[in-house]
């Protein structure tokens, strides 16, 4: 006997994420979920915005690992507030997930929320927490056949940094390939290249947030 | 993994709802742009469901391949390679019309 279904198999991921975006709305903060394969610079680049928007904007993080509060605590000696989430296994974050560590924020004394997924280009892409945008990085060192490799990811976000770009004369990676490509993909895509190492690029990146903060006036 | 989890959870709610106690085939349809990997997913749901009532129940998979209509032109084409990009006006708004797709289409109950 056939019973049919038809229901999206991640309707109750969704349902969550619309939840967790209500109340991001209504407190007014802007949140994103960035995303990278492990070691392309996510906490390098979240402890440089820090360092460049705290005195501006009010900054909280929460910190998707699988293992490990080592991000966490990165993040926490800059002065704000960071929650750690240990997934146990699993390769992303979700919003039930969220939904526990936002028990932890007082989020009406926040402007900006970042989510640290998971290490990992696949499965983040497929799951919403609620975020305003995705946001995604890719070091130059991982190589320009990515976009085309994990199409998801670039297809999905708003933002790709390309990081690490004080190592291309080293490598033969091109930031002209991994452009075209990803636009190919995604021609909505912002790209800025970055290096996290020296700051080359980052400043196109802070104010791209501090646009998009709902209650930055601007200095 | 926890996409088949998901699958599991609404599985076990469409079998109380329709007050069914043996399942032997459940049917998902995938899109080509997906996080899903076939072989994967069947590998995952084996793995989980070992020693439980939905043990041994078989997977099918209808892939779905991504296709692509222009907003310029309207002209309807499959995306290959991921190239968003009209193979008649070369216009860049591309809007999915298949290919996204992830859902549980139907269970086969005993």
């Amino acid at each position: 006997m056939k019973v049919p279904v038809v229901r999206n198999i991640l309707e109750a991921n969704e349902q969550l994420a619309q939840e967790n975006k209500t109340r991001f709305q209504e407190k007014g903060l802007l949140v994103l979920n960035l995303m990278s394969s492990p070691g392309a610079g996510k906490t390098t680049l979240l402890e440089r915005t820090i360092e460049a928007l705290k005195d501006k904007i009010r900054i909280a993080v929460i910190e998707g690992d699988i293992q490990s509060t080592y991000d966490a605590e990165k993040i926490a000696q800059h002065g704000i507030p960071a929650v750690q989430i240990n997934t146990d296994g699993a390769c992303h974050l979700d919003s039930r997930m969220i939904q526990q560590a936002l028990k932890e924020i007082d989020l009406s004394a926040l402007d900006l929320l970042v989510v640290e997924n998971v290490g990992n280009l696949v499965c983040p892409a497929e799951f919403d927490v609620g975020e305003d945008y995705k946001v995604m990085i890719l070091s130059v060192t991982e190589g320009d056949d990515k976009p085309l490799k994990y199409p998801l990811m670039f297809s999905k976000s708003t933002v790709l940094l390309v990081n690490k770009i004080d190592l291309l004369p080293y490598i033969n990676t091109s930031v002209e390939k991994i452009r075209q490509v990803s636009l190919e993909i995604n021609p909505q895509l912002e790209i800025f290249e970055v290096s996290c190492q020296n700051g080359t690029g980052l400043e196109s990146w802070f104010n791209w947030i501090l646009k998009r903060v709902p209650h930055y006036k601007g200095a | 993994m926890s996409i088949v989890q998901s699958i599991i959870d609404i599985v076990h709610q469409e079998m109380a709802r329709n007050q069914v106690s043996k399942v032997s085939v459940i049917r998902l349809v995938v899109g080509e742009f997906t996080a899903v990997v076939p072989d994967s997913l069947a590998f995952c749901f084996e793995l989980i469901t070992k020693d439980t009532p939905l043990e041994g129940v078989k997977i099918e998979l209808e892939q779905v391949p991504l296709t692509g209509r222009c907003r310029a032109c309207g002209k309807e084409f499959p995306i290959v390679e991921y190239r968003f990009v009209c193979p008649e006006c070369q216009s860049n708004e591309i809007e999915a019309i298949s290919g996204k797709e992830l859902f549980i289409k139907e269970i086969e109950a005993e």
